[in-house]
C-alpha cells in the first residue's frame, strides 16, 4: 500500500503539540475531487529552501500546524469515499496518516516517561485516531539493533517514502549520508537530558537510534521549526553558514523542498539583509496556508 | 476490526476527569473483560484500538464505592459497586445463621458485589456503645474459643470485625482474625449520625477525622461533607474516602478502590456536584440516572 501522507517527527517536543492542535481545530474543506487535483498541483511547485519569519513561537508553531493541516487535507487519499465520510463529521482524520519517530533512546524501558514512545504515545497518539499499527517508532530494545534500523529503513519504503519531515535541530556531528542508525549521544546532549532523570547523569540512556539525514533528505517536503534567542546561532549556521556535516540542519539548503519556520528572536544572529529578504516573502507563505 | 491478542471488547470513556494518583486528571478511562486498561500497552503491544468509545460529557470517574458499613442492599443507584453487609451487635443464633450463609460475591447487574460480611460487636466497649444493644454487649475472657461461641467457626464469609482492643485477651483475638485473613477495625463514636444529622460539627478536627477514616463514611454523608466545607474536603479526598480507603482497611486495594491498570472496572460516572450518574461493576453498567439515560451507551 501506498501512503500519501506519511510523517517523519524529528526530535521536537511542540510539533506533537501542534499538530494536535490540528486535529482539535480543523475541518476537511474539500468538496470535489477537483479541488483536490487544484491544489494537488500547487504543492508541487516546490524547488527551493524557505525561510518563514513569524513574530512569537507560538506563531511558529500555528504556521507549521496551517501547513501540515493543509498537506494532510489537500493530499489525495487512496479512497476518495472515505475522506468524504470524515469530511462529513467534520474532522481532520489520522486514519489514514502513517507517522514514523525520528529517535529513541537504547536500553531505556519503552514505558519509561522519557521514551519517545511514551512521549508521542501521551501528547500525540492517544489524542488522535491514528491506527496503532501506522505509528512507527524505532525499538531500542530490540535485540539486534542493526537489524531494526535496517528493517526501519525497509518500513519507510515500503510506506512510500517520508511525505513530510517535521523537526528541530539534530545531534550536532551527523554525517550527512548517514542512515537510520544506532548513534552514541554527545556528552553536551547527554548533561542536558540528565535533568529528565533526576539529575542522574549515569541514568541517562548513552545510545540512541536515530533516523540519518540521508533518509531524511529524501523526504518529499522538510520543515523545521525554530523558535528562541538561544537557537539563533544555529539558525544563522543553518541558514547563512555552508553545508556541514557539524551543523547536520544545513543540509537542507540542498532540499528541494525545505521550510524553516522561526520566530524573530531566533533571528538574532542573522543578517539584517536575510532577515529583509525572507520577510519580504511574507506574501508568498501566506498563501501556503491559506484556507488552513 | 482492531488487530489484538486478546479477546474482549474495549471500551474507551472518553471526555472526562478520571481520579489517577490522588488527583482529578483530564484522561479516558480503558476497559477491557471487566479490567482497567492500560491504553499505552495496549497501543504498542496489540497495536489495538477501542471498539466501542464512549462521551462521558465532561464528568468525573471515579472508583466505585466500598461501603463496609452497611445493613441494607440496592446501592447501584448511590455508586456502591462493593459493600460489607453488616451485623450490628445481635443474639448469637442470629450471628451464626447469618455467618452460615454469607458468602462473597462479585458484583454484577443484580447488584453490589459482597466483600464479606462486617461483624460489628458484639465484643465492643459498653462505654461506646451507641446503637448497639448494651445487653448483648460480651467480652472474650476465654480468647478465641468465645468468638467461635458467638460466631460459629466458618468464617469464610467474613471480611471484617469490629472489636474493642481495650478488652482483655484483645491481642490474641486479633491475631487470629488475622490469620484467617480477615481485617479487624475497633470503633469510634457513630460520627455518621452527627455529620447528617441538622447539628453539624464545629470542629474541623472531628470532620477530618470522620473523612480520613474510611470506614464511618456514607458514600451521601460525603456528599453532603463536600457541599458543606468544599475548601476543605477537596473532591479527590471525598471520592478516595468511600473507595480508596475502604479499600485499605480491608487488604484489596490490589483489586478495588482505585482505577489503576489490572484493577476490577467498578467504577462510577459523577457529575461536579458528585451525584452518581452511572454506576459500572467488571466493566458493565449496572445503573444509570435518569439525567444520564440515552446520553451514555
Amino acid at each position: 500500500m501506498y501512503w500519501v501522507n506519511t510523517l517523519l517527527f524529528g526530535h521536537l517536543p511542540n510539533a506533537a503539540e501542534l499538530i494536535f492542535k490540528i486535529w482539535v481545530s480543523s475541518a476537511l474543506n474539500l468538496s470535489t475531487t477537483s479541488d483536490l487535483k487544484q491544489l494537488h498541483k500547487n504543492t508541487d511547485k516546490c524547488t527551493r529552501m524557505r525561510l518563514v519569519i513569524t513574530d512569537t513561537a507560538a506563531d511558529v508553531a500555528d504556521w507549521a500546524a496551517k501547513y501540515i493541516k493543509k498537506k494532510i487535507t489537500d493530499t489525495p487519499l487512496g479512497t476518495y469515499k472515505k475522506l468524504i465520510e470524515f469530511h462529513k463529521e467534520g474532522k481532520l482524520s489520522f486514519k489514514y496518516v502513517k507517522t514514523f519517530n525520528m529517535d529513541e533512546y537504547c536500553d531505556l524501558p519503552r514505558d519509561h516517561p522519557e521514551s519517545y514512545h511514551s512521549f508521542m504515545f501521551n501528547s500525540f497518539f492517544k489524542h488522535i485516531d491514528i491506527d496503532p499499527a501506522n505509528a512507527l517508532l524505532l525499538d531500542g530494545n530490540a535485540p539486534d539493533l542493526e537489524k531494526e534500523c535496517d528493517e526501519y529503513e525497509r518500513k519507510i519504503k515500503e510506506a512510500g517514502g517520508i511525505q513530510l519531515f517535521l523537526g528541530a535541530f539534530n545531534e550536532p556531528g551527523s554525517s550527512l549520508v548517514s542512515r537510520t542508525r544506532v548513534k552514541t549521544l554527545a556528552q553536551e546532549t547527554i548533561i542536558a537530558n540528565a535533568r529528565f532523570f533526576g539529575g542522574d547523569i549515569a541514568k541517562v540512556p548513552t545510545r540512541a537510534l536515530t533516523v540519518g539525514v540521508a533518509t531524511v533528505m529524501e523526504a518529499k517536503e522538510v520543515m523545521i521549526l525554530i523558535t528562541g534567542a538561544h537557537k539563533a546561532y544555529a539558525l544563522h549556521k543553518a541558514i547563512e553558514g555552508g553545508v556541514s556535516h557539524m551543523f547536520t540542519v544545513s543540509a537542507f539548503q540542498m532540499h528541494q523542498c525545505a521550510i524553516f519556520v522561526c520566530d524573530e528572536d531566533a533571528t538574532m544572529e542573522l543578517k539584517v539583509r536575510t532577515v529583509k529578504y525572507f520577510k519580504g516573502l511574507n506574501a508568498v507563505h501566506h498563501k501556503l496556508i491559506e484556507d488552513a | 476490526m482492531p488487530s489484538k491478542k486478546v479477546e474482549g471488547c474495549i471500551y474507551q470513556f472518553r471526555n472526562c476527569h478520571i481520579l489517577s494518583n490522588h488527583k482529578l486528571i483530564r484522561e479516558d478511562l480503558w476497559v477491557r473483560n471487566g479490567k482497567i486498561l492500560n491504553p499505552e500497552k495496549l497501543f504498542f503491544d496489540e497495536k489495538a484500538y477501542a471498539d466501542k468509545q464512549i462521551d462521558c460529557q465532561d464528568n468525573i470517574i471515579a472508583p466505585g464505592y466500598i461501603d463496609v458499613q452497611i445493613n441494607a442492599k440496592g446501592l447501584l443507584e448511590f455508586g456502591v459497586t462493593s459493600f460489607c453487609p453488616t451485623v450490628i451487635t445481635s443474639p448469637p443464633e442470629m450471628y451464626q445463621k447469618i455467618v452460615q450463609y454469607a458468602k462473597k460475591t462479585e458484583g454484577s447487574l443484580k447488584g453490589a458485589g459482597v466483600l464479606g460480611l462486617h461483624l460489628e460487636g458484639p465484643f465492643i466497649n459498653t462505654a461506646k456503645k451507641g446503637a448497639h444493644n448494651a445487653e448483648l454487649i460480651r467480652d472474650f475472657k476465654n480468647g478465641f474459643q468465645d468468638v467461635v461461641a458467638m460466631y460459629g467457626d466458618k468464617l469464610e464469609g467474613v471480611a471484617m470485625v469490629t472489636l474493642a482492643p481495650e478488652l482483655e485477651r484483645s491481642s490474641e483475638v486479633i491475631q487470629e482474625f488475622c490469620r484467617r485473613g480477615i481485617k479487624f477495625h475497633h470503633r469510634d463514636p457513630h460520627l455518621i449520625g452527627i455529620l447528617t444529622s441538622n447539628q453539624l460539627p464545629t470542629d474541623r478536627t472531628l470532620f477530618y477525622g470522620l473523612i480520613a477514616d474510611g470506614i464511618h463514611t456514607h458514600p451521601s454523608a460525603l456528599r453532603i461533607a463536600h457541599r458543606v466545607h468544599p475548601s476543605e474536603c477537596g473532591i479527590e479526598l471525598a471520592l478516595e474516602c468511600a473507595s480508596l480507603h475502604p479499600a485499605q482497611a480491608l487488604g484489596i486495594t490490589d483489586r478495588k478502590g482505585t482505577l489503576d491498570y489490572g484493577t476490577d472496572a467498578d467504577f462510577i460516572i459523577l457529575d461536579p456536584n458528585l451525584n452518581v450518574l452511572a454506576t459500572y461493576i467488571a466493566g458493565e453498567k449496572v445503573w444509570e440516572g435518569k439525567t444520564m439515560k440515552g446520553q451514555l451507551q
